[in-house]
């Protein structure tokens, strides 16, 4: 299958993209086909079993993907595809992303999972200057556009300083690769299968919060969903809202609250962190004036900071009030005191009506 | 006492079972005099570019018998902790060691406080072993403030400062290059100290754990890498993660040796022997061939992948609690019924050491009844 679109361009980010989505299925997720309710994990497990069919240079490999993987995301494809398609790895990131990329630029499909975001820092390394630049540095000879990297993250109630990590911004820091996270069983699927066939590596952080928490009516043929295209998930006019992942969920609660108080809210979810999609934010501000940027990550040069600079850059003469953030505390993620550590949805609260109130 | 010419004799013969004279009829204190004794360990050692140490240890009653408390109140405390997570009064990770015991304590008979060492995350008995106490264990678990992290580190991140305890560390196999760096800052204040730095069979397989090898072993750092081989990564078998499980050999140029870490008194020797090594030859590394009897985590239960047989068949055969107990009694250093009353005594610590731990600092529900 030929995922470079002749007509596609590169951007700036060294990134190849393909003019419109690439879809093998008639429809894109939102409606037509069988839909069932299933959790996160199940949806990821089926985006799994739909890239391995239609792709027989597809692999999955891990620490215990074999038996299902601790979060069983992987259940059922080593008894489907064979050991030679889906096995374990031992214990060792470095090795297995860039066993990875040795995969990917053979031109295969090599979908590697990392146990827990966490754990992801001795891949740092092979991802930042190996997957990353090797389009790039060999003048578009190699590339490992085929490698997708999964990691559960975030807060999980109990996870403590190393199960609950979100360093999704380290990452969007690094020209080459993208970096993608859903919010729902039904985007996991379509943006996970996107990330897969995306002639580009890419890092899809997974929310583990949500593997067994979120539900939702998710179809279950072969679709996709569009990477770099942020939605608006809820219309309002007096704030724009933005965030990621599990935090959503938080946030629309807060959103839920401030309507109460006659606070109309607007609320964004990036999907895709990088390349982040500028203009759907940026037309959103230029209709509330205010905006307010949510992540569990630390504060302090979190991935809210390059949305807050860029929004300025292109927004400032709009803007009613300061970029609002509401993030993780500066501190390695407590295990006791994670209540206090978390962007609560009373803190987002107060940050909407201060915004609003400015 | 009389004690020590037989047991010299019984030492020629390799069973530690062979009981004493029983026309000695002279009783000894429960805790136990330091009479010399020597013993044999279960098996010889096997070595990798180097000569094994015997396998005589010498020790003594007083020694046996603090083997026997230390690891008895490691079981019970571990047990209790089990109890304590499943009763949601721990939450998070619990990465017990009940098994493992030997270990803890081995290594501690054999070495000072001044030594380091420095482990992964199933380091409740080691915390224990290099002095911390019952009420810093529990309060640390339970995330209360009398904890020996403050209660900020909880079960994975306990640390003894004063007695050289670096603790306690989540990602695997990042503690080897750190624990290398200690041994550097000891050669360097010259002060024939060692560092013990443990990793587990899943954290062989890291790249970090060979580039602290190469750096101790270009630099002569007198640094003890202890693998703690207890069979299963997490639930991944040895031999399906590694190419060579075993794990002594794999320094290559560093020397090894492989120790039966179910053996307390193995487990000193071995120790004592790479501390001598490592003051005069630089690394070593000791494979402590030893298992876990509950799963990874208290999220495991530690039956999908090995079997119970094996399980029970490893606690019927090499307990390094009944171990000890045979060899005491088998020496007539104490009777069944004082064993059993330490083991009470040491029951009735552990569950003094939770109640007071209870009374400490704010419990979750108070935290969360004070939220923003």
């Amino acid at each position: 299958m030929g995922f470079r679109n002749i007509i596609g361009r590169r951007l700036g980010l060294g990134l190849v993209r393909r003019r419109k989505p690439f879809s093998t299925a008639t429809c894109d997720g939102d409606g037509n086909g069988n839909a069932k309710s299933i959790n996160l994990y199940s949806a990821i497990n089926q985006a799994l079993h739909i890239a391995l069919e239609t792709d027989n240079r597809a692999f999955v490999f891990g620490e215990d993907v074999s038996f299902g993987g601790v979060f069983r995301c992987t259940t059922g494809l080593a008894d489907r595809f064979g050991k030679a398609r889906v096995f374990n790895t031992p214990l060792c990131e470095q090795g297995i992303v860039g066993f990875g990329i040795g995969l990917a630029a053979m031109g295969n499909r090599a979908i590697a999972e990392i146990q827990f975001a966490d754990y992801i820092y001795p891949a740092f390394d092979q991802i930042v200057n190996e997957a990353a630049k090797f389009r790039y540095r060999s003048g578009n000879q190699f590339n490992c556009g085929g490698l997708t990297i999964r990691a559960p993250y975030g807060a999980v109630g109990h996870g403590g300083h190393y199960h609950s990590q979100s360093p999704e911004a380290f990452f969007c820091h690094v020209p080459g690769i993208k970096v993608v996270i859903p919010r729902s069983p039904r985007q996991a699927k379509g943006l996970l299968l996107s990330c897969i066939r995306d002639p580009n590596p890419v890092v899809f952080f997974e929310p583990k919060w949500l593997y067994r928490l979120a539900v939702e009516e998710v179809p279950e043929h072969d679709y996709m969903l569009p990477l770099s295209e942020a939605e608006v998930i809820r219309q309002g006019s007096d704030i724009t809202l933005v965030g990621w992942g599990a935090q959503l969920s938080v946030m629309e609660q807060a959103c839920n609250e401030a309507e109460k108080d006659g606070i109309s809210c607007e609320l964004i979810d990036l999907k895709t962190l990088l390349p982040w999609d500028k203009e759907t934010v940026e037309a959103s501000v230029r209709k509330t004036g205010r905006v307010l940027i949510s992540h569990e990550a630390p504060v302090t040069g979190g991935f809210g900071a390059e949305i807050s600079a860029s929004i300025v850059e292109r927004c400032f003469l709009r803007l009613e009030a300061p970029v609002a953030r509401v993030c993780g505390l500066d501190t390695p993620f407590p295990l006791v005191f994670e209540p206090f550590y978390m962007p609560t949805k009373n803190k987002i609260l107060d940050a909407i009506k201060a915004t609003v109130n400015y | 006492m009389a004690l020590s010419h037989l047991a010299a004799s019984a030492s020629r013969s390799s069973s530690l079972l062979k009981p004493l004279s029983s026309a000695l009829s002279l009783r000894r204190s429960i805790s136990g005099d330091n009479s010399p004794l020597t013993v044999e360990t279960s098996v010889p050692f096997t070595s990798h570019q180097c000569e094994a140490p015997s396998r005589s240890v010498e020790t003594n009653p007083k020694e046996l018998l603090t083997f026997f408390r230390d690891m008895a109140l490691m079981r019970r405390m571990e047990i209790a902790a089990d109890s304590l997570y499943k009763a949601k009064l721990i939450r998070g990770f619990c990465h017990l060691y009940d098994g493992q015991e030997a270990v803890a304590v081995g290594m501690e008979a054999a070495i000072t406080k001044k030594d380091c060492i420095i482990t992964a995350y199933r380091d409740h008995c080691t915390f224990v072993s290099r002095g911390g106490t019952l009420l810093e264990v529990f309060a640390e678990l339970m995330g209360r403030q009398a904890g020996c992290s403050k209660g900020k580190g909880g079960s994975m991140h306990f640390y003894k400062k004063d007695s050289n305890f670096y603790g306690g560390h989540g990602i695997v196999g990042a503690q080897v290059p750190l624990g290398c760096g200690l041994a550097f800052a000891q050669k360097y204040s010259k002060d024939e100290t060692v560092t013990f730095a443990l990793y587990g069979d899943g954290a062989a397989n890291q790249g970090q754990l060979f580039e602290a090898l190469n750096i101790s072993a270009l630099w002569d750092l007198p640094a003890i890498l202890v693998c703690e081989n207890n069979h299963y990564g997490m639930g991944t078998a040895e031999w399906r993660a590694a190419k060579s499980p075993a794990y002594y050999k794999r320094g290559d140029y560093v020397p090894g040796l492989k120790v039966d870490g179910m053996d307390a008194l193995a487990v000193k020797q071995a120790c004592k022997f790479a501390k001598e090594h490592a003051l005069k030859n630089g690394p070593i590394i000791l494979e402590m061939d030893t298992y876990r009897y509950h799963g990874h985590s208290m999220s495991d239960p530690g039956s999908s992948y090995r079997t119970r047989d094996e399980i029970s068949g490893v606690r019927q055969e090499r307990d390094p609690i009944e171990r000890i107990r045979k060899l005491i009694l088998s020496h007539d250093l104490a009777t069944e019924k004082e064993l059993k009353d330490v083991e009470k005594e040491v029951r009735k610590e552990v569950d003094d050491a939770i109640a007071q731990a209870k009374s400490f600092g704010a419990d979750r529900k108070e935290v969360r009844a004070t939220l923003p």
